[in-house]
């Protein structure tokens, strides 16, 4: 059969540009919440079955018949317009799963890590991988309801973060906050690079 | 016995679990027989087959179904209810057989240029 792969000349159909942004943090610090504040699609799940992951970390011992487990990714979309669209994947929260980062970092434009001040520590495994691999990312405080506000730069002092890296604070579950958190990300890449955005 | 007993799945629901193993529609292939499928590759049916294939799983129907317009890897896995590896192995079959085109990533998603940079704040700002 002749290859169609990555062709895109010719009468075939438009395929949009897909651009993933990871959105990463500690368990429950409101990554589902954020992809669906903003996706305009409901969140969407897919899942990985895992054969082997446990093995060597997973204690055994009683479910020995047990040899998959389910890892399931939340995923949201946002057209941009007909050639443009952003995926945002949530990542999954357990640690031992990151070899699906990998996977999912690959081509990444960049990431969110979302932060919640009263489990700070949480989200420093997602701000170690996403330094040592170079992927641009910002971190979003996740400002629960009676969670005692921290400023942006005590965020930052207590996560040791580049100077260069935004810290903005947010609300996962208000679309406009949102937003703004995604806003922000471009925005670092495009600076990166040199070349900041026009704020207007 | 007790209760109503009239369906004998009464006991099967969403907490249940599926009862199927997952990859028992691949017949335990791990691996697709060809293509890399990125999440975010796209996938396109080509014309139907003019037999039905026997060799077609009813999931290998419900990806082409589900493909009539181009979607994502991602989006398709949600959409048939299969675990992304699962999918991975039918589009390996169908690409295999032509049935299917995919479409790989461009370069340009991992380093966007600053004009699509651009276009990305203005219509994330215009949402």
């Amino acid at each position: 059969m002749d290859s169609v792969r990555s062709d895109r000349r010719g009468t075939g159909p438009r395929i949009p540009l897909a651009l993933k942004i990871l959105i990463a943090g500690g368990f429950g610090v409101g990554k589902t919440t954020l992809v669906g504040s903003v996706s305009e699609i409901r969140p969407l799940q897919t899942e990985e079955v895992l054969t082997d992951a446990g093995i060597g970390t997973d204690d055994l011992t009683g479910v020995e018949a047990k040899n998959t487990t389910t890892v399931a990714m939340d995923f949201g979309r946002i057209t941009i317009n007909s050639d443009l669209q952003v995926y945002l994947f949530g990542t999954p929260g357990q640690d031992r799963f990151w070899f699906l980062w990998d996977e999912l970092s690959f081509g990444a434009l960049g990431a969110v890590v979302l932060a919640d001040t009263r489990r700070l520590a949480d989200c420093f495994p997602s701000v170690d991988y996403f330094e040592q691999r170079g992927t641009p990312f910002v971190v979003g405080v996740n400002c629960f309801e009676g969670a005692q506000r921290f400023s942006p730069d005590s965020v930052r002092n207590a996560l040791d973060l580049d100077p260069e890296v935004p810290v903005v604070l947010c609300d996962a579950r208000d679309r406009q906050s949102g937003k703004a958190v995604l806003v922000s990300l471009v925005e670092y890449v495009a600076s990166r690079r040199g070349h900041p955005v026009p704020a207007y | 016995m007790r209760g109503d007993t009239s369906d004998p799945h009464h006991w099967l629901d969403g907490d249940a679990g599926p009862v199927v193993r997952p990859y028992t529609v691949t017949a335990g292939r791990a691996r697709p027989a060809a293509g890399g499928f990125d999440v975010v590759a796209f996938v396109v049916a080509g014309a139907p087959p003019a037999t039905a294939d026997p060799r077609l799983q009813p999931e290998h129907h419900a990806i082409l179904g589900n493909s009539q317009q181009p979607i994502s890897v991602a989006e398709l896995a949600a959409q048939v209810d299969l675990a992304l590896g699962v999918v991975r192995v039918l589009l390996g079959d169908l690409l295999a057989e032509g049935l299917i085109a995919m479409y790989e990533p461009q370069p340009a998603a991992n380093f966007p240029d600053d004009k699509i940079l651009k276009a990305v704040v203005n219509g994330l700002r215009a949402l």
